[in-house]
């Protein structure tokens, strides 16, 4: 999180309500997860709804609760590389199998 | 000797060096679990076919973990706001609550265990179960460290909040980062393996 420990301190009234707001949001999300799967969607399509609504999920406690929204950008620079390397080693599974496993 | 850079800034990084380690040990575990993952959706596209988690797995009893680690997370995140606020009796409480939350997860996981172990669904049995017992069982030991840590904060670690607040504070947060983490790769984990 960017801020320090000495200081920003009135903030945290602020950060609180933020974070009761992400909690409910998490919530609503899970049950919607679990809405979605109860849908007989085909395979590429409940991958793609569930995905998708995970990464929501995933982006709200890594903005919020570990405070990426306001982090240093040296901080941001590790991960966008951590990002680069993770979407290369799941993308090589998924590039070997291109050929027809995402169409049924 | 001192640890340097406990609680100023580096200038060169501009962080703690607190903070920038946590965070470099983050996108390795990233990696860690980015590993599994691949190795989950090569098995999976390789196989001639698949079961849906819905049919072996138990959903009702996942939905309430994730539930019971995301109520885990805000309380985390509440127990470091409370010292921000000065308020360590808050503090005690909201960390003692998320210990008690890992606690119900890893029980909740031990019976799931121990239904297919007990009817003799072992990971050996398929590569379902076998991604499933890797998965979650690196998942839950991940809980246990990070509840390990977090019980000393509560504990014996908290004499620190006496003699250096800001520290202490920091320690919390770093150990909340990975807390969340631990709660971040649950919720790729319970649809990836329970739902699809």
């Amino acid at each position: 999180m960017a801020t320090t420990t000495n200081d920003h301190a009135a903030d945290i009234d602020r950060h609180v309500r933020v974070y009761i707001t992400v909690f409910v949001a998490l919530m609503v999300l899970t049950v919607i997860t679990v809405a979605i799967s109860r849908v007989h969607l085909s395979v590429p399509l409940a991958v793609t709804a569930a995905l998708l609504v995970a990464t929501v999920k995933g982006s709200l406690v890594a903005c919020y609760f570990m405070h990426l929204i306001s982090e240093k950008k040296l901080i941001l620079a590790v991960l966008a590389l951590t990002v680069v390397f993770f979407v290369v080693l799941i993308a090589l599974p998924v590039a070997t199998h291109s050929d027809g496993f995402w169409m049924r | 000797m001192e640890i340097p850079y406990t609680v100023e800034v580096r200038r060169d990084t501009g962080l703690t060096n607190g903070r920038i380690g946590i965070w470099l040990f983050l996108a390795s575990e990233v990696m860690l679990f980015g590993a599994l993952f691949a190795s989950y959706i090569l098995i999976r596209t390789g196989a001639v076919s698949w079961p849906r988690g819905d049919t072996i797995l138990d959903v009702p009893l996942a939905t309430f973990n994730t539930l019971v680690l995301i109520s885990s997370s805000v309380t985390m995140v509440m127990a470091w706001a409370s010292l921000m606020r000065h308020r360590f009796g808050t503090f005690r409480i909201y960390m003692g609550l998320t210990i008690l939350f890992g606690f119900v997860f890893l029980t909740v996981k031990y019976f799931e265990y121990s239904h297919h172990l007990h009817i003799g669904e072992v990971p050996s049995t398929n590569n379902f179960l076998a991604i499933y017992y890797t998965l979650t069982g690196l998942h839950m030991l991940h809980v246990a460290g990070g509840m390990a840590v977090n019980a000393y904060l509560w504990g014996p670690g908290a004499k620190l909040w006496q003699t250096n607040p800001q520290w202490f504070t920091n320690r919390v947060e770093h150990s909340g980062l990975f807390w969340h983490f631990v709660d971040l790769v649950w919720i790729f984990l319970f649809p990836t393996l329970y739902l699809l």
